[in-house]
């Protein structure tokens, strides 16, 4: 006669801290698991280590000042969130921006794009165990840092996109330089692109993990790759273009899954897409100034408004008040990554406790856009 | 196991490729003419004097609140050699607050602060790191010959920029 060892035994959920300080969390992030053997029964997600109240800040700074606080939010996105408060204060203002600077903003943005996917890719290689991806990403986001640092004078928190236009023109070597950039990015893609995406050993680890269906995406809020790896089509530069998006003949990349796998892969393909613009930007850019005829101190009318641009997370929206003053009233950001958070317990339902940090590294957060 | 081959094909072929990475302390990467150090003040050569005149723009304008500055009357326009009434008498820049932003160099209206080329933020220090109006003035000199700086009344009009383009009013 057998007797079963556990007979009786009173059997508990176990708990486990992980982070702020885990490796994989792509900041201070804490993720509360309750755990059931190796199945995740609940995911209780802590938020708020990364705070520093840019919004309030932003209250108690002139227009200029704010936009390096927006630098800061997401911080491997800079010019795509300097552009999205510039925008808003620029249509608060009914500023027309010069054409040309509108190309060097999308150029930017692009370029910006890419780096920021790039990073995203190599460090989704670090969370399922590949280090390699990460020095090949690495690699060819350094490129498009010196280019940074060419045109604006910073490898991050550039500063350059200003309410009106931008500080600078391009330097002279501008058109050289992207011309030796781009094909060695188009290169540089697709050889990450081999590197990691077909290894038998990565799908294995990401495809069918922690699928959400196109209906489920959308109701949890979800923008960006993350909500198109679920085959929706959606993109602000698309469904309401900014800036002269409308000029660019360029794909939406979409996932048919919505699995870990096809989050990481539509990235991928977005970062082909942004080179398709950039070389046509680069084509029609005209010449002429890039700053518009204004005050030298932004001081909007009163009014609020609210403008959306598509960042490399996701849909990003400000919401700007104004007081007629020279600080803003209120500004809210709706940042992407932390609205693609919200669906974690939901994709984590249910998964084993190793998949864990995959599910988490395909979200794509970045904590200073979730904390603000 | 054909996808995992296709990895390891990548990274055979990157053995043969020279390396794109450079050994830090002792090699540097070239320095761009834009680079965004710490800023620091520049010297009026043919007056022998700073070109700060104190005027607390950019105090007011940097979102750190990393500067403080004195003003005093100007010796040398009391003997006639300078077209500056004030000038600085002191001036601190805190540079662990400092965030490399260049506001203070677009709103000085006076050419007087610039961002070097010097991003190197360790010392001894442990309570911060102040730059005084000396250190200031010391590096902003060794600036000026190492990048051939010119105030913006020399400087070849700009074809396009701001410069060029953007009617500057006095701020309020
Ligand atoms: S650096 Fe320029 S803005 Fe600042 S106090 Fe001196 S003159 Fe005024
Ligand atoms: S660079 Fe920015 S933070 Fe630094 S002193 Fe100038 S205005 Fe202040």
């Amino acid at each position: 006669m057998t007797t079963d060892p556990n007979e009786g035994a009173n059997t508990l959920e176990m708990m486990i801290n992980m982070g702020p300080q885990h490796p994989s969390t792509h900041g201070v992030f804490r993720m509360v698991l309750h755990l059931d053997g190796e199945r995740v029964v609940r995911v209780e997600p802590h938020i708020g280590y990364l705070h520093r109240g840019s919004e309030k800040l932003s209250e108690g700074e002139s227009y200029a000042q704010v936009i390096t606080l927006f630098d800061r939010l997401d911080y491997v996105s800079n010019f795509n969130n300097e552009l999205v408060f510039c925008m808003a204060a620029e249509k608060l203002m009914s500023i027309d921006v010069p054409e040309r600077a509108q190309y060097i903003r999308v150029i930017l943005c692009e370029l910006n794009r890419i780096a920021s996917h790039l990073l995203y890719y190599g460090t989704y290689g670090l969370d399922t165990g590949a280090i390699t991806p990460i020095l090949y990403s690495f690699r060819e986001r350094e490129r498009i840092q010196n280019l940074f640092e060419a045109v604006s004078g910073a490898r991050m928190m550039h500063n350059f996109i200003r309410i009106g236009g931008l500080k600078q023109d391009v330097p002279e070597d501008f058109r050289e330089r992207m011309d030796r950039l781009l094909p060695q990015l188009r290169q540089g893609i697709d050889e990450c692109d081999r590197l990691l995406s077909h290894s038998e050993i990565f799908l294995a680890r990401t495809r069918g993990i922690a699928r959400i269906s196109a209906e489920d995406a959308i109701r949890w809020g979800m923008t960006g790759p993350a909500l198109r790896a679920s085959g929706v089509l959606e993109d602000v530069r698309v469904t309401e273009p900014y800036q002269v998006y409308d000029r660019f003949d360029f794909d939406i990349p979409a996932g048919t899954m919505g699995d870990c796998w096809d989050r990481y892969y539509v990235p991928l393909e977005e970062m082909r897409q942004s080179l398709r613009i950039i070389q046509q930007a680069m084509e029609q850019m005209p010449d002429g100034p890039v700053m518009t005829t204004m005050r030298r101190i932004a001081r909007p009318p009163k009014g609020e408004v609210y403008v959306q641009a598509e960042n490399p997370r996701g849909a990003i929206g400000v919401y700007l008040v104004s007081d007629g003053s020279e600080k803003p009233y209120r500004v809210k950001v709706r940042p992407p990554s932390f609205c693609n958070l919200q669906a974690l317990p939901y994709l984590m339902r249910d998964a084993y406790v190793a998949d864990a940090v995959v599910i988490l590294g395909s979200l794509d957060i970045i904590l200073g856009e979730v904390d603000r | 196991m054909f996808g995992n081959l296709k990895g390891l094909l990548m990274t055979f072929k990157t053995t043969l490729r020279k390396p794109v990475t450079a050994q830090y302390p002792k090699e540097r990467l070239p320095i761009e003419p834009r680079r965004m150090g710490f800023p620091m003040l520049m010297w009026d050569k043919n007056v022998g004097e700073p070109y700060c005149t104190a005027c607390m723009v950019c105090i007011r304008e940097c979102p750190t609140q990393c500067m403080s500055a004195n003003m005093k009357d100007n010796p040398l326009q009391a003997e006639g050699k300078s077209a500056r009434r004030k000038i600085v008498e002191s001036f601190e820049i805190n540079i662990g607050r400092c965030i490399l932003c260049g506001i203070c160099v677009d709103v000085c209206n006076f050419d007087a602060i610039e961002m070097s080329y010097e991003t190197e933020l360790s010392t001894f220090v442990r309570n911060g790191r102040r730059m005084d109006l000396r250190e200031l003035l010391e590096r902003g000199t060794g600036w000026q010959e190492q990048s051939g700086w010119k105030p913006k009344k020399e400087r070849q009009p700009a074809k396009r920029g701001p410069e060029a383009e953007a009617k500057v009013e006095e701020p309020t």
